[in-house]
């Protein structure tokens, strides 16, 4: 089941996101508002692609092993959903580079590359070696209850909150999508 | 006014003391009609864009430790030293729109039956009001709400006029309840909403986000901001993080000011009257804390009644799995209810709710679970899918030893004593509960469905509906409140909140209690 960068604008739309345009949620008017832009109507580089490409390829590594494996168009939709997140949200991006880098840290240290450069066995195996599979998310927690935190839930609350996501669960119009008050009365199909 | 200046206004012909319903219907009624009314609100203006990422924190574990609507901690300390926990800060907010930001938005009128138990079952007390009496300030709160709601009731009193919007119509799940109680001979209904089924009074309909409560991140949901800012328009004052500490006395029986802390320091708002809406905790405790020498139990207490009679509805229900799909958690409202249970003799009424959002929630596992990848998508699959509730509210008799009192040994940010809630049910509610259940159970057996679980008269809890702890009647020593809302023992103190119930039925009680909200403005009004 591909995901599409359409999926990634719908779970920014059941989060806390601010970007450029302004907070991604539908309004009191059933608008749907973007405030995620990868890029400029240009195609040129956004000022949040330099803090960005620090953490792409390991979010997009992490989200091949917490992501069922049916699922495909990854890169995608995590470079989609992570930079509508860090868009204008400073701590919050700290926070995603902090856990980042202790992935990072990690992985040298145990396995002598960078997270993303490891084989998604091995990369399985650090985050749960870390304690990121058990951890509690906190924000402002231990190593790796910030990993669960800010890298693990964010990967799959994005996933699970997308219709496509959704769907795989067996929900088209999972919490926290705006995907209209007709579903609830359709039967199976 | 944004609220930045929390000096107080000079003029006020009103102070209403709490922005949740019953504060923000009152203050925009009076505004209407030209009075300068001033709102005191305990807690702050929330920001609507700030909504997605509450609904956020309602989903996802470990945000942080506040509620979602940032209750708790020490402006909200609490005892519960009751024969039952009461988890207080679960059922409550602070901050324009009070407790309907968070609330599931179910508005049933009373039945005919609840303003008389006495009379007609030799239970409890009658109220002083008639259904008849409060029916036009009950389509009124419709309105108010922006209804979606549908006349196929049998059981409901009457109404005078349709619904403002049409009902939501049934789910798929509703259809399977309805084949196994057509079985059983059990009629189902239609629940009135306040939520939008369509646009209305500029506000979207639902657009489906499936966390009702405890945020409608889209504004569909009717909440008391609304008519915050419909009273605004109309020329009220809000002034928001200012917590009344007390009320101050002229020692001729009249209200003269309200003194309330504010961050920048303690002012007091002269009125010529004073409208307590802080709900049926808030309100008493407000009350008990403005004691003086001469109302040494407290404000408008001679009865000794303020605080006493504190009532909740209990929940109970029965749930399980099915061997088919029930498509559940779509939206976070339901659709089909039954009061055919609600008048039975030697039971309190009942209310029987047929859940869309049985089961847990896959986004909400895959966050809290240890698996990832294949692993977890096998557990949602197997998780989500097939489960079934019949929920429901049981009504429970006033009972005089349930209450609110002042805690005298612990103290709330300001040095105010924080309330204390005792809370018990009573053979009659636990018989009304078993009753609830069994009837729960034959619908979800007919069903074929695998019972799981049961909430009965043992693990039952409050549905956060805080009733009766300054309630009316005509009698000042038995009652707080006259049936005009107006306190017994002061002039021009007035009440509008659940506090003021009589007893509580088995129906939410927030279209009630925006009814009454209307009818006290309407009497504030005249008296000004």
């Amino acid at each position: 089941m591909e995901l599409t960068r359409r999926d990634a604008l719908a779970a920014l739309a059941g989060g806390a996101v601010v970007g450029g345009g302004g907070a991604v949620a539908v309004g009191r008017n059933g608008e749907t508002t973007n405030g995620a832009r990868p890029t400029t109507d240009d195609g040129s580089s956004t000022t949040a692609d330099a803090a960005f490409a620090a953490v792409r390829e390991p979010l997009v590594a992490v989200a091949h092993v917490v992501y069922p494996d049916e699922i495909t168009g990854i890169a995608t939709f995590v470079e989609t959903y992570a930079l509508g997140r860090i868009e204008g949200r400073a701590e919050y991006r700290r926070g995603v580079e902090q856990a980042v880098a202790a992935m990072n840290d990690r992985a040298e240290s145990w396995y002598g590359e960078r997270f993303a450069s490891l084989e998604p066995k091995t990369r399985d195996a650090v985050l749960r070696e870390m304690g990121a599979d058990t951890a509690d998310p906190d924000p402002e927690g231990s190593t790796a209850e910030r990993v669960r935190y800010y890298v693990v839930n964010e990967l799959l609350y994005a996933l699970y909150t997308s219709p496509t996501g959704g769907k795989l669960a067996g929900i088209e119009n999972p919490q926290g999508h705006p995907g209209g008050h007709e579903s609830y009365q359709h039967g199976p199909r | 006014m944004s609220g930045a200046d929390r000096t107080p206004s000079d003029s006020a012909d009103v102070c209403v003391i709490g922005a949740g319903p019953a504060g923000a219907l009152c203050a925009h009624r009076l505004a209407e009609r030209g009075h300068d009314v001033v709102i005191l609100e305990a807690g702050p203006r929330f920001s609507f864009e700030d909504r997605p990422e509450r609904m956020e924190r309602a989903i996802r574990p470990g945000e942080d430790d506040r509620s979602v609507w940032d209750m708790g901690g020490e402006r909200d300390a609490y005892a519960s030293t009751g024969p039952r926990p009461y988890p207080l800060n679960r059922s409550r907010v602070k901050g324009v729109g009070g407790t309907s930001l968070h609330w599931q938005g179910m508005v049933m009128r009373l039945h005919e039956a609840d303003f008389e138990r006495q009379s007609r079952d030799g239970i409890a007390t009658d109220w002083p009001l008639s259904y008849e009496d409060l029916q036009p300030y009950y389509a009124a709160a419709e309105r108010a709400f922006g209804v979606a709601g549908a006349a196929d009731n049998p059981f409901a009193p009457p109404r005078e006029e349709p619904y403002p919007l049409p009902a939501f119509p049934p789910s798929y799940s509703d259809s399977l309840f309805a084949e196994a109680c057509e079985e059983l001979e059990i009629t189902t209904h239609s629940v009135p909403n306040a939520r939008n089924s369509e646009p209305y009074d500029g506000r979207s309909a639902c657009v489906g986000y499936g966390t009702c409560k405890p945020v409608c991140a889209s504004g569909a949901k009717y909440d008391a901001s609304v008519h915050v800012r419909k009273a605004e328009a109309a020329g009220a004052r809000v002034i928001d993080r200012a917590p009344v500490q007390r009320l101050e006395t002229d020692g001729e029986g009249r209200v003269t000011r309200a003194v309330y802390a504010t961050p920048d320091g303690e002012h007091s708002q002269e009125a010529r009257r004073f409208v307590l809406s802080c709900g049926g905790v808030e309100t008493p405790r407000l009350l008990l804390l403005s004691d003086s020498p001469d109302h040494p139990d407290g404000l408008a207490n001679s009865s000794g009644l303020v605080g006493r009679y504190f009532t909740e509805h209990c929940f109970a229900g029965v749930g399980g799995r099915l061997d088919r799909l029930t498509r559940q958690k779509h939206v976070g409202f339901n659709t089909t209810e039954s009061h055919q249970f609600y008048n039975a003799e030697g039971t309190n009424p009942i209310k029987l709710e047929f859940f869309n959002y049985a089961g847990p929630s896959p986004v909400e596992m895959a966050l809290s679970g240890e698996e990832w990848g294949d692993d977890l998508l096998d557990s949602l699959q197997d998780a989500y899918g097939t489960h079934v509730t019949v929920g429901g509210l049981v009504g429970q008799l006033p009972r005089k030893e349930n209450r609110v009192t002042l805690d005298r040994t612990r103290t709330d940010d300001h040095g105010n004593p924080v309330p204390d809630v005792r809370w018990s049910i009573g053979e009659r509610t636990k018989k009304s509960i078993r009753r609830a259940n069994r009837i729960q159970r034959e619908i979800l057996e007919e069903l074929g469905a695998d019972i799981e679980w049961t909430v009965g008269p043992a693990n039952t809890g409050p549905a956060f509906h805080h009733m009766g702890t300054t309630r009316m009647g005509t009698d000042p020593a038995s009652s707080v409140v006259n049936p005009e809302l107006r306190t017994h023992d002061v002039e021009n103190l007035h009440v509008a909140s659940s506090s003021v119930f009589v007893t509580g039925g088995a129906m939410n009680p927030t279209l009630t209690i925006a009814a009454l909200a209307l009818k006290a403005a309407d009497h504030v009004d005249a008296a000004l």
